[in-house]
């Protein structure tokens, strides 16, 4: 076997800290060899991160680090700072996740990328690093490079700054380029932008990529091979079609199982993987997984597996009882078998009529200029008048990109405002129509779950104080209030004994159902989730997904589901509506849209999100959006996604003139409406190789 | 941008003129000028001392509102040294102010920047150092700077001076007053200079003991950001990554801090002066409200006024320079 280009051995990291040491990383071996592509999974807190971090020698100094680390040979723990700050953006570089304080707010794009230069190359004249950087930004695909150069991050949109991350961690032409969730916090399209750019730099530099990320998806379409960490430490390695198609650790099959899949969603429930991974500050005893584990055996219990290589094949598995999964015993399904769908029985009249009915609506902010005298200069068209039903006992998804709207419009629903213009009919009540009382009345029948379900739930308050919180306010007596709580605990599946505990005792999953029993104990008729599920990790996102379509079911809830995750909203919504700029462009059943999207947007956003499943992926067709959603303050004529319509550069020149300068609404097309003029042509966008090309923003 | 400062500039001028008219007619109706004349032997005839309050425009027994705008009256009508009108004894305010502006500015502007610059470097060592031994040492000393009277700290200094001319047998450092009179040509730039030395070194001490513990602060949240990682990343050692990268954002906030710091050390070093016998403006000011002069007292707080609208601009100038998101 030749050298590798990095030997991690034996890695540990540990954190000092006053309630014990934590073990973060706890003896890590992999390595990567030249060029190759490996994606390292694991959920928050697994260390994936921190392993990472520590090859950089980017760990606070408080950590300590034990282990051998080689880069071509070379022990990067004995280095001093100098020594590796030699290293570090010439041979290694890495991607952050967050790219909004990534970079330093206070230099232009230009200047930092050519820092990336000069600090490597001492002689380096100032003329020759300026050509060098608008020719990296022009690889990651900003048009303009020469005029963006002087750009500052702040007036970048985020996938811009993380195009310019890639520019600078490829500026020296490294040969190890370390991607930590590069992707996370953006939109699918970008994220799709964005791999794609980070594909052309590991062409481009020829670089070995290790890709960190809690997205199996992610993975499966990018990665040559597959490392699963879980608490710490490896569980198993192998080839990324290998993986995917039989994974031998317990925790794979969990996770794998767990993943909603974009294609075949909304057919059969989600796996849940319940529970959540041990506490590394406290010794831990036998395989860290058997907790969460169905197939733990006593052995499990008592004794840590290693990761070895059993089946020379190049797949490393840490199980004991790998060897009966690898015999085809102890199948996938066996493991985690999928839960029994629950009959669905919508025992709603079907006279009843919609319970929430939006029509024409609008929500416009002004923006305001001068501090003296403050004056209009524009108007950010949030929501742009949208037409949308929700059934009774059904799922409304609302889904598009950061800005599309989509928030705005479920908070007016919340607000039960009159609203600025068209109307909006909550529980057969006109909501211009409402007095003061009568709207406090309505408040019970809508209700909200919110994205984060820390920054949710006060963490000074007890869980219980916390679910009856929305009953004092109703004025409800408190002997009643303390039943409820009981109640909703045992409903949303916790125990009703947990009502006296804080919320920082829950893990992300659980919090989140003490803030679905919040919403719930006012028995609403209506629940808008905000993206209820997107700061979850993967495995508890299943639970809590389960948790809620039952709910639906069995208390006749109807949910206004707002998210970007197309797979979950495929999953549990009955009806979808697309957003984009303030305007939903698709409305239709669930089942007709996915099967036959009619809108270039829906077919673009559909494809970019990636799918679990590394065969499907390599094969797939991918339309990719080019550039950002423009801003909802500019005046756009005609339609206002032409500026990255996939379709339009297909069409004849007289089609094209009547989407520049006429606004399309939407038309009603099968079971669906698209506010598109072209749905006739939709098709092309299957025959023509739409091949990923950089962005173009005018 | 340059007319958002300008706007800023005449929005702070308007303030300016309110806060000076204000200050003027709170100090006529606490002050009583009147108590001067009073329990004399011989008495002063009650004509004599209208005529001389009358004289000032400081008579309690004309309405508040009318003398205020008498003396609003007077900026905009008389000859500019008149402007402000006569303190008690006499001087016209705008000729004292002269003079003793300048002696005030010379402490503060010298003894500001001392301030600033030692501030920053050692918030900034300890952020970098934090709970090291050295951090520890300059958090204690800066608390203990900040809990001393700066009069208390001028006398010590006063005392550590004159130990160390008997040990030297003359006098190296001399601290009475602003200068000696009777010097020419360079020696007396020189000896400018040594009586700046002690109230400077207080000055500069008790600032940086403050702005140090702001800074170090700031320092610290700036420390774990993202960027500094990045920077790291790319190659910057740590200390090069913290300077260019970290102290360049963590000056931001201390710039408005800085500016309008100046713009209140008038008041804020009066003790200073009379410690050390200066003849300045924050002397003036003290001397003003003791002898109960309205006049003296409204420049005093005219010229602190105009300081802070100097040092705010000032300010939003330094801001927009640091910092690229708020320039439009």
């Amino acid at each position: 076997m030749p050298e590798p280009l990095l030997q991690v051995k034996d890695l540990t990291v540990t954190f000092p800290s006053t309630s014990g040491d934590v073990r973060a990383v706890r003896g890590v071996d992999y390595r990567v060899d030249e060029g190759e592509f490996l994606g390292i999974v694991g959920e928050s807190g697994s260390g994936k991160s921190v392993s990472s971090l520590a090859v950089m020698g980017l760990l606070p100094t408080s950590a300590r680090i034990e282990g051998d680390l080689r880069f071509r040979g070379q022990s990067l723990l004995g280095m001093t700072d100098r020594e590796l700050s030699a290293l570090r953006g010439d041979q290694i570089s890495m991607i952050f996740q967050d790219p909004l304080s990534a970079l330093t707010p206070v230099y232009t794009v230009g200047q930092q990328i050519e820092e990336a230069l000069h600090l490597h190359h001492k002689g380096l004249r100032a003329d020759s690093a300026h050509k060098r950087a608008v020719e990296l930004l022009e690889l990651v695909g900003i048009p303009g490079a020469e005029r963006r150069l002087k750009a500052f991050p702040h007036e970048f949109s985020g996938g811009m700054r993380q195009r310019a991350m890639i520019a600078i961690a490829m500026a020296n032409d490294p040969s190890l380029i370390i991607a930590d969730e590069p992707t996370t916090a953006l939109d699918v399209t970008i994220q799709a932008q964005v791999l794609e750019v980070l594909q052309t730099a590991k062409e481009v530099t020829g670089a070995a990529v290790v890709l960190i990320t809690h997205d199996l998806g992610v993975v499966a379409g990018n990665v040559d091979r597959v490392a699963v960490m879980y608490a710490g430490k490896l569980v198993e390695t192998s080839g990324v079609d290998e993986i995917f198609a039989a994974p031998h650790m317990p925790y794979t099959m969990g996770l794998l199982r767990s993943v909603p899949n974009m294609l075949t969603a909304g057919e059969q429930r989600l796996v849940p993987l319940e529970g959540r991974p041990p506490n590394l500050a406290k010794p831990l005893v036998g395989c860290p997984f058997a907790e969460r584990c169905p197939a733990a055996v006593d052995r499990c219990r008592a004794e840590e597996p290693e990761l070895e290589a059993r089946f020379g094949d190049g797949r490393a598995v840490a199980c004991h009882r790998a060897e009966e999964i690898a015999a085809g015993t102890l199948r996938p399904e066996d493991v985690f078998p999928r839960p029994e769908p629950e009959q669905r029985e919508v025992a709603v009249r079907e006279d009843a009529g919609p319970i929430v009915a939006a029509e024409g609506l609008v929500r416009h902010f002004p923006l305001y200029r001068g501090a003296v005298f403050r004056r209009v200069v524009g108007t950010v068209k949030a929501v742009d008048g949208v037409d949308f039903e929700v059934q009774p006992g059904q799922t409304l998804g609302l889904v598009g990109e950061s800005g599309s709207g989509k928030s705005t419009t479920s908070l007016e629903l919340m607000e039960l405002v009159p609203p600025q213009s068209g109307s909006l009919v909550v529980a057969g009540k006109d909501v211009s129509t409402l007095d003061k009382k009568s709207r406090l009345a309505l408040r019970k029948d809508v209700q909200i779950v919110f994205q984060d379900p820390m920054a949710a739930v006060d963490p000074r308050l007890p869980v219980g104080e916390i679910i009856c919180e929305p009953l004092t306010v109703h004025k409800v007596p408190r002997q009643e209030r303390d039943r409820r709580i009981g109640e909703m605990l045992e409903l949303v599946g916790l125990e009703p004994e947990m009502a006296d505990r804080y919320p920082h005792e829950f893990s992300g999953g659980q919090r989140q159902r003490i803030g679905i029993a919040r919403a719930l104990i006012t028995e609403p008729k209506v629940l808008v989730l905000d993206e209820p599920v997107s700061a979850l990790d993967v495995s508890v996102q299943a639970g809590v997904i389960n948790l809620l379509e039952d709910l639906r079911d069995r208390l006749g809830l109807s949910y206004l589901f707002v998210a970007h995750d197309l797979a979950i909203v495929r999953e549990i919504a009955d009806t979808i509506a697309v957003m984009y700029l303030g305007r939903i462009v698709e409305y239709g059943p669930v089942a007709e849209v996915y099967e036959k999207a009619r809108h270039p947007y829906t077919r673009a956003l559909m494809s970019a999100v990636p799918v679990p499943d590394p065969v499907t992926e390599r094969s797939r067709r991918r339309i990719l959006l080019t550039g950002d959603q423009p801003s909802p303050t500019e005046d756009i004529p005609g339609c206002n996604f032409a500026s990255r319509c996939p379709l339009l550069p297909l069409l004849d020149e007289e089609r094209r003139g009547r989407c520049h300068g006429e606004d399309p609404t939407p038309v009603r097309h099968g079971a669906s409406r698209v506010a598109c003029h072209h749905v006739d042509s939709i098709d092309r966008l299957d025959t023509v190789d739409a091949a990923p090309q950089p962005s173009v923003t005018p | 941008m340059t007319t958002y400062i300008l706007r800023r500039f005449v929005n702070y001028a308007i303030l300016t003129a309110f806060a000076t008219v204000f200050v003027y007619i709170a100090a006529s109706l606490f002050f009583y000028p009147r108590k001067r004349y009073l329990g004399r032997n011989p008495p002063i005839p009650e004509s004599t001392q209208d005529a001389i309050l009358s004289g000032y425009g400081i008579n309690d027994k004309d309405p508040v509102l009318l003398r205020a705008w008498w003396w609003f009256e007077r900026i905009i009508t008389e000859p500019f040294p008149e402007k402000l009108g006569q303190d008690l004894t006499g001087n016209w305010v705008i000729q004292e102010m002269g003079t003793r502006a300048g002696v005030s500015l010379r402490l503060l502007v010298l003894g500001s920047l001392i301030a600033a610059v030692l501030g920053v470097v050692l918030g900034v060592w300890g952020a970098v150092r934090q709970y090291k031994a050295s951090d520890q040492i300059v958090s204690y000393a800066s608390f203990v700077l900040i809990s001393t009277p700066t009069f208390v700290g001028g006398v010590v200094l006063m005392i550590l001076a004159t130990e160390l001319n008997n040990l030297l047998g003359f006098q190296a450092i001399r601290f009475t007053g602003s200068y000696t009179p009777g010097f020419t040509g360079w020696e007396k730039w020189w000896d400018y200079g040594v009586h700046l030395l002690l109230p400077t070194i207080a000055l500069a001490l008790f600032g940086a003991a403050g702005y140090s513990r702001y800074q170090r602060s700031i320092m610290l949240d700036v420390l774990g950001s993202d960027y500094i990682r990045t920077a790291r990343a790319k190659g910057a050692t740590r200390s090069r990554a913290l300077v260019k990268h970290g102290v360049r954002v963590a000056l931001i906030p201390m710039s408005t801090y800085f500016a309008y710091n100046f713009g209140t050390l008038v008041s804020g070093s009066a003790f200073l002066e009379i410690v050390f016998s200066w003849r300045g403006m924050g002397q003036y000011g003290i001397q003003a409200v003791q002898q109960s002069d309205v006049n003296a007292l409204a420049g005093t707080v005219c010229f602190t006024a105009i300081l802070l609208l100097i040092s705010s601009t000032l300010s939003e100038v330094l801001y927009a320079a640091l910092d690229p998101r708020v320039r439009v």
